[in-house]
């Protein structure tokens, strides 16, 4: 108690002298999932360069970067993101379902249900793919190692979920799909926290035969490291990844904010935001852009999660709330 | 805790016969040299040399990249706040439990070295608990405009909770030892119980609290798993060092991750040598220390 007392005195005497970080009405938070970095690090760039043309105001976007559950966790304890870009439509909801920070109605007001791009869970396996890995079907062999990260904590990883369960009900039966996912969860040496560590487990630490994550990521990692050493492998199906953003409206109002937090996001649907999005192989529905850079985005077939699993309510309470069906197939990892 | 009075015991421990031939003595002390090479410095000169792989410009560059040199100015700010508030603490808490004797006070001493043994990861998730907008308090704390999560006070609460018993350990098995023989003749000559602690209590402990105290900054720099939980993870704004190597690390920075890296390091040397120094100076605390509190 005693140490408590002085942890809470010591608390506000550091409050009395450190200076406020409160924002200025120039400086935006984007609180963002884990594998966006460098796609919104050129983002602001280019936002701030138009801001400063249209208005003569400099303009700060700062960017906290995590998987983005988390992310969603943290903004509920008071993170104060004035948008999230996120890669879930889950994780923003549960900002109004939990803390009702912005509206319900959050996804109606911007185009394609709040989503400027879209991607899908594609695979990265090593040069020449020794596996021979083409589809989901592969990857429950036994003796191939995937990486994917821990679908608890990782909205990237939960694609990874409802596009393999996707492929082996519309495959087998629905029946069929627990015994394929139970196999595939069998088939990962480790559940990593984030997008970024499941990338790391992969290619720094050289464990697995096959990287499960945003084609986005498995198109720059290729890029990165060479196509000496990865190659990127779209499956024949997979499922549409929604990247949906919002103003934080409670945040950005505290903060005079709301007005330029609307602009920066209405700047990732304008050709120029589309144009570099679409540069960092994420699939927009700009047409123009699309067929500028169609050679990047091969066919696939893409499950959507309102006809595949009858909407975000219902697949939450059958597949992702705690204790449903994901639980019971994660088990004990 | 190593020290010259504990080293010397060992040595002598080593040559009694204990079963232990020169040949034996021989493995076991090759298998700790090369087991030293392989997990201390091997790791500490790989830090340097990939740091510096390519060349010393693009190490100072790293090192004044923005985002670390924030790093660093909020890593020091942390430890300048957190470090004197723990030293207060200890001391409150050394002077509490071993110059007076109340019911209770074995199970205080146990909560002050709690920090010790939980997970820090554990305290991180415990302040949100407690101060994040859906916490205990943070509602409250939030109506009266005061923001604690994912700002710099929660970054100090967190290092202060991990970094707690660290001045205390020190303290508290000199001042056992010293006991309160001094202290009764200063109150016996009429010293008043303030005049008592700083006239004569503390001069007997200063090179202890400094000691304690080095360990504590080196802690605080350094902590990462409570921090990383309240911090909030805001590039420039809320990345202590540990948080910034990470960060820069996974953005495929290795040179700016180990330039960085080198920068704790280098605290972690330092911290050593006058931790090395210290206990040339005050063999007595050395002594004290080596035994194990409550004897």
């Amino acid at each position: 108690m005693n140490r408590f007392i002085i942890a809470l005195a010591a608390g506000f005497g550091i409050l009395a002298t450190a200076p406020a970080q409160a924002q200025t009405p120039n400086t935006l938070l984007n609180v963002s999932y884990d594998i966006s970095r460098e796609l919104y690090a050129e983002i602001n760039v280019a936002f701030a360069k138009q801001w400063k043309a249209k208005t003569g105001q400099d303009v700060t976007i700062n960017q906290s970067h995590n998987g983005s559950s988390r992310q969603a966790r943290s903004i509920l304890e008071g993170l104060e993101a004035d948008v999230v870009t996120f890669n879930q439509v889950t994780d923003v909801q549960v900002l109004y379902d939990r803390g009702k920070l912005i509206p319900a109605d959050w996804a109606k007001r911007l185009p394609n249900n709040s989503s400027p791009y879209y991607s899908l869970p594609a695979f990265l396996v090593r040069a020449g793919n020794p596996k021979g890995i083409k589809d989901w079907d592969d990857l429950v062999k036994p003796g191939v190692q995937v990486i994917f990260p821990n679908p608890k904590t990782s909205g990237n990883a939960r694609y990874t979920y409802l596009a393999a369960y996707a492929f082996a009900k519309n495959k087998y039966g629905a029946d069929k799909a627990d015994d394929f996912i139970k196999k595939l969860f069998a088939n990962v040496p480790v559940f990593d926290t984030g997008g970024r560590a499941a990338t790391t487990t992969f290619v720094e630490r050289g464990t697995g035969d096959v990287l499960i994550t945003f084609e986005a990521e498995t198109s720059s990692i290729r890029d990165l490291a060479g196509k000496d050493k990865y190659e990127v492998v779209v499956p024949p199906t997979s499922v549409l990844a929604e990247f949906p953003v919002t103003v934080v409206d409670k945040y950005a109002d505290k903060h005079g904010t709301k007005a330029l937090a609307t602009a920066y996001l209405e700047f990732l649907y304008s050709p120029e935001g589309q144009d570099i999005e679409a540069k960092g192989y994420n699939r927009v529905t700009d047409k123009t852009v699309m067929a500028k850079y169609k050679d990047k985005f091969p066919e696939v077939k893409l499950y959507r999660v309102e006809d595949e699993f009858g909407g975000w309510d219902k697949l939450n309470a059958e597949h992702l709330n705690p204790g449903a069906k994901l639980d019971t197939l994660f088990g004990g990892k | 805790m190593p020290s010259p009075t504990s080293e010397r015991a060992h040595t002598e421990w080593m040559v009694t016969p204990v079963g232990a031939g020169p040949v034996t003595r021989r493995v076991v002390l090759g298998i700790v040299a090369i087991l030293t090479l392989l997990f201390l410095i091997a790791p500490l000169a790989l830090i340097f040399s990939s740091a510096l792989s390519q060349g010393i410009g693009t190490f100072f560059n790293s090192l004044t990249e923005p985002g670390t040199q924030h790093a660093i100015l909020l890593t020091v700010t942390t430890a300048l706040i957190a470090v004197p508030i723990n030293i207060v603490f200890g001391l409150a808490a050394a002077w509490t439990v071993t110059k007076f004797v109340f019911p209770g006070r074995t199970l205080l001493i146990s909560l002050i070295e709690l920090p010790y043994s939980i997970s820090p990861i554990v305290a991180g998730v415990a302040y949100i608990f407690v101060y994040g907008s859906q916490g205990l308090f943070g509602p409250l704390i939030e109506a009266m405009g005061i923001k604690v999560m994912f700002a710099l006070p929660a970054i100090v609460l967190a290092s202060m909770f991990v970094t707690a018993p660290f001045v205390a350990r020190e303290l508290i098995p000199l001042m056992q030892v010293q006991g309160t023989d001094e202290e009764e003749a200063a109150v016996t000559l009429g010293a008043s119980g303030f005049a008592t602690f700083l006239r004569v209590t503390l001069p007997n402990v200063r090179w202890a609290v400094l000691y304690g105290a080095i360990l504590c900054n080196a802690r605080v720099m350094g902590e990462f798993g409570a921090v990383s939980v309240v911090s909030g993870n805001i590039r420039g704004q809320t990345t202590t060092l540990p948080l910034q190597i990470e960060l820069l690390y996974q953005d495929y920075n290795v040179a700016g991750a180990f330039a960085a890296a080198t920068v704790l390091t280098a605290v972690a040397l330092l911290t050593i040598v006058i931790k090395v120094a210290l206990e040339r100076i005050s063999p007595d605390h050395a002594q004290a220390a080596a035994r194990p509190p409550g004897h």
